[in-house]
């Protein structure tokens, strides 16, 4: 046995591998839950890959079938429902947890210098993720998959000139209809997979080579020769960053260390997610919307068009500007921002504990803007809606900007050199 | 890891938005379980519902199964459409035609307790009153200008919205307190209110057939977990001891 | 290349190894066995959910069939379970003929469990009459012709009638036994079926007087 892994090992290095990335690989020592949330997204990738190949068994792309071949999966074929509730739950679930990861690379500086491109990453992983779960809510042909479809793609046709023209070609029709449904689903079961998976194998790639982030975000790397043997890691570390670096007594393996607490956090996912499954899958009409168990009807608009919870902040900004064009522009302005934060924060001092009461504060308000924008976009439009969704909307974008110009002479604590007992 | 889990839940949204409108619906308490309640709402719905509605993502076959009737049984008292048990159940009336008469085809009802939720269906079939002016001669409280007729009548008798007289300021007034039948139904208000509900019940389960299931492998699943999570946190426990 | 066990990276520093390793150990097993046992439980739906749905299944029950029409010779075919089965009302020279070449086939006496039980004798059926056979080879499941009238004898001499696998050239005669040197290994295949009176039967199971 040992002489046959030998013969594999030298043919392609597996263990090597496994053992640089996943094995031996210098994790800090003080990641708390909030770093759980990469790994949980992981996760709910696999679900939704796999639950999704099994759907596609049963599931018929085309305007006639579509909504049948979903309730066909749901009584017709043993288990079906367990299947699709997955699916629908685990879509949910994966911006549950990306919102939460993202948010953890805000508060603790994840995506300051040299972790640029590390967030550039996650932010196309997001962009990619928000178009396959878009594409993936038209599939089984609702009311508010084809509404929800016909807003969305109309945005497009802001786009001064070109748009009405390419609201067409996008559609592969005059309006939403078969021809579209079909298009999506090639994209949603095989070409945007295809990039997540691979923007997330880059994003693990970059991860590893600058190393963990961690809530106190000092370096466990420390120059070759700069540490005494006393203060070195006493764990086994791949020579891979042991021989370019002196890794600080501030790590643990990744396994079994990480992933004993990233399998802890996971247990208690599992629980809230296997809880929404099995008993409240529609979870209120947020995870799966009522008016979705109707089969699309192109001649009659649902009373009240929302997308999934996961845009509806979007959305609220969307709505919020009252021309067309600048609305479109806003929406797509706040995700750039995000992609932009790593240069327009141009503080030193990665996490929020060594940063200022004004840098802790603007994240705070980030947060419950981002929360409140989301119930805008998800509820009913009311008078006072239009104006608080417009102050929302300013508020979003002066978080960036306030932390452009404070963040250049920001007054912060001391950073440790190494990370406190 | 407390923290994390309050943290998740207050992040999910919660079941706290309803359904638009403003008209207050009555409370469903429907019971899965009850399987008489459950048959009686078949029966109801084969013998009212199924001349314009259709359930066409369900199977008599099926029904009978999760009900409890027996198949012969069932194609006996429950099909009348000329259907084998193995059929979808698909109403008698053609849709194109369904859509000539009532300006629109009759939605297929498979799945209207999830769009439209029980309560409202509920208060919708007990909100039906006469209206001269509309093409059926009724009208909904729920639904104004419905466009169907309703069938429930020999069942609920005549319903008339009622008002009473009331001194308001010194002046008297008309005021509105609901809908009366004129008794001439085959069931009392009470009995009305069961048949309704035993359909909404019956229309709740073919909106979702593996409701109970789910719930029933749901417990287990839930309890392997925090099986699951005792071992795996006593592990992490052991391996951590020794790093800080 | 240094590095190829996995257990390496367990040496923490000698000081602080656990004092009680039998727990870790225990805790290790009791853990993967758990996890494992979730494994298995995950994978059921997606086992499951390969089976035929249950509108096939509803699709594959029994199959009434009324016989009334069908002509000495004559052989019509019905679906069971989307599968072809034959009924052919055989001729009392048909019949006779079955015993004549017993010589030249695999299994004459029906020992291979290719039919219910009151199918093992020379007619392979209820009836010496009626013949109930799926209609597909059990080479590689092509689905055989009938020749008949001497069309046969081409095929195999001294045998008016039988069916031929066009796929692969298995030959079967006028009972679905197969014949010597052929591909396909076994009888065809004789359907579960009762009579319900002389002239209806039905395919996919077995009465219980039968």
């Amino acid at each position: 046995m040992q002489s046959f892994l030998a013969w594999i090992e030298e043919r392609i290095p597996m263990m090597r591998v496994a053992n640089m990335h996943a094995i031996q690989y210098p994790a800090p020592r003080n990641m708390n839950f909030w770093y759980v949330f990469g790994f949980l997204a992981t996760i709910v990738l696999v679900n939704q890959i796999v639950t999704g190949i099994w759907l596609t068994m049963n599931f018929e792309p085309s305007a006639e079938r579509a909504f049948a071949s979903v309730e066909f999966i749901m009584r017709e074929i043993d288990y079906g429902w367990v299947i699709r509730y997955m699916h629908s739950t685990g879509a949910s679930a994966f911006f549950v947890v990306v919102y939460l990861h993202m948010f953890r690379g805000m508060i603790y500086g994840s995506y300051q210098k040299p972790r640029e491109l590390l967030w550039v990453f996650g932010m196309f992983i997001y962009l990619a993720l928000m178009a396959e779960a878009f594409m993936g809510y038209v599939l089984p042909w609702g009311q508010m998959s084809y509404w929800g479809a016909q807003v969305i793609v109309s945005l497009f046709g802001a786009i001064p000139v070109i748009g009405p023209d390419l609201v067409i070609w996008i559609q592969g029709d005059y309006v939403i209809s078969g021809a579209t449904l079909n298009r999506f689903f090639a994209l949603h079961v095989i070409a945007l997979p295809l990039v997540i998976v691979i923007l997330v194998f880059l994003h693990i790639v970059a991860l590893h080579e600058v190393g963990s982030n961690n809530p106190d975000g000092v370096a466990i790397k420390h120059k070759k020769g700069s540490l005494p043997e006393s203060e070195k890691t006493p764990y086994e570390i791949h020579e891979y960053y042991t021989s370019k670096y002196d890794i600080a007594d501030d790590v643990v393996p990744f396994f079994p260390h990480i992933v004993l607490k990233d399998l802890v956090a996971f247990c208690i996912f599992l629980f809230a997610f296997c809880y929404i499954m099995f008993f409240a899958p529609e979870m209120g009409g947020k995870f799966l919307e009522h008016p979705n168990f109707e089969i699309a009807n192109p001649l009659k608009t649902p009373e009240h068009i929302f997308p999934v919870w996961y845009f509806t902040p979007f959305y609220a900004i969307l709505k919020a500007v009252p021309d067309k064009l600048f609305g479109v522009i806003a929406m797509f302005g706040a995700i750039a921002a995000l992609f932009a934060l790593p240069w327009i924060d141009r503080g030193r001092v990665k996490s929020w504990r060594y940063r200022s009461g004004l840098h802790k504060w603007n994240l705070i308000i980030f947060a419950i803007v981002f929360i409140f924008l989301g119930y805008l976009g998800g509820t009913p439009q009311e008078n006072w809606k239009i104006v608080a969704s417009q102050i929302a909307t300013v508020m979003y974008f002066a978080f960036f900007v306030a932390m452009f110009l404070y963040s250049k002479n920001e007054t912060t604590k001391p950073v440790p050199a190494r990370i406190p007992k | 890891m407390r923290k994390l889990f309050c943290l998740l839940a207050l992040l999910l949204p919660g079941t706290v938005f309803a359904a638009g409108g403003n008209v207050h619906l009555d409370k469903a308490e429907y019971d899965l379980t009850d399987k008489a309640s459950l048959q009686r709402g078949a029966q109801i719905f084969m013998n009212y519902c199924l001349g314009c509605h259709s359930m066409k993502y369900q199977r008599y076959q099926r029904t009978f199964a999760d009900l409890g009737i027996p198949d012969d049984l069932g194609e006996e008292y429950l099909q009348f459409t000329g259907e084998k048990v193995t059929d979808y159940i698909t109403g008698s009336m053609p849709e194109e035609s369904a859509a000539t008469w009532f300006g629109a085809a009759p939605p297929d009802l498979t799945l209207v307790a999830r769009v439209r939720g029980a309560d409202w269906l509920y208060t919708y079939l007990r909100s039906f009153y006469v209206d001269e002016s509309r093409p059926f001669g009724v009208n909904n409280k729920v639904f104004p200008d419905v466009g169907m007729p309703h069938v429930l009548q020999p069942l609920q008798g005549t319903p008339r919205e009622t008002y009473e007289r009331v001194m308001v300021d010194g002046e008297m007034t008309e005021r509105y307190v609901g809908i009366r039948t004129d008794g001439d139904g085959k069931l009392s208000p009470e009995e009305y209110d069961q048949a309704v509900l035993d359909l909404v019940n019956f229309l709740e389960y073919t909106g979702e057939p593996a409701r109970l299931e789910s719930e029933k492998i749901g417990k287990w699943v839930l309890v392997f977990i925090i099986v699951l999570f005792i071992f795996v946190y006593l592990l992490k426990k052991d391996y951590w001891r020794e790093v800080h | 290349m240094s590095n190829v066990s996995v257990d390496a990276n367990r040496s923490a520093p000698n000081d602080n190894q656990p004092q009680d390793n039998t727990r870790r150990r225990f805790l290790t097993v009791a853990t993967s066995v758990v996890g494992g046992v979730g494994v298995v439980g995950a994978a059921v739906p997606f086992i499951a959910s390969w089976n035929p749905s249950a509108k096939a299944k509803a699709a594959g029950a029994d199959v009434e069939v009324d016989i009334s029409g069908v002509q000495p010779g004559q052989l019509i075919r019905v679906m069971w379970r989307s599968k072809p089965v034959w009924i052919v009302r055989r001729t009392p020279e048909t019949l006779e003929a079955l015993a004549k070449h017993e010589d030249k086939l695999k299994d004459p006496n029906s020992e291979a469990e290719q039919q219910p039980g009151f199918a093992q004798n020379r007619y392979r059926s209820l009836k010496e009459e009626y013949l109930i056979l799926v209609g597909i080879c059990t080479h590689l499941g092509c689905s055989p012709q009938h020749l008949k009238d001497g069309a046969f004898e081409e095929i195999v001499e001294g045998v008016p009638d039988g069916f031929f696998c066009p796929c692969h050239g298995s030959k079967f005669d006028m009972a679905g036994r197969v014949f010597e040197n052929v591909p396909a290994p076994l009888n065809l295949v004789v359907p579960p079926y009762q009579f319900v009176d002389d002239n209806t039967v039905i395919i996919g199971s077995e009465g219980e007087a039968a």
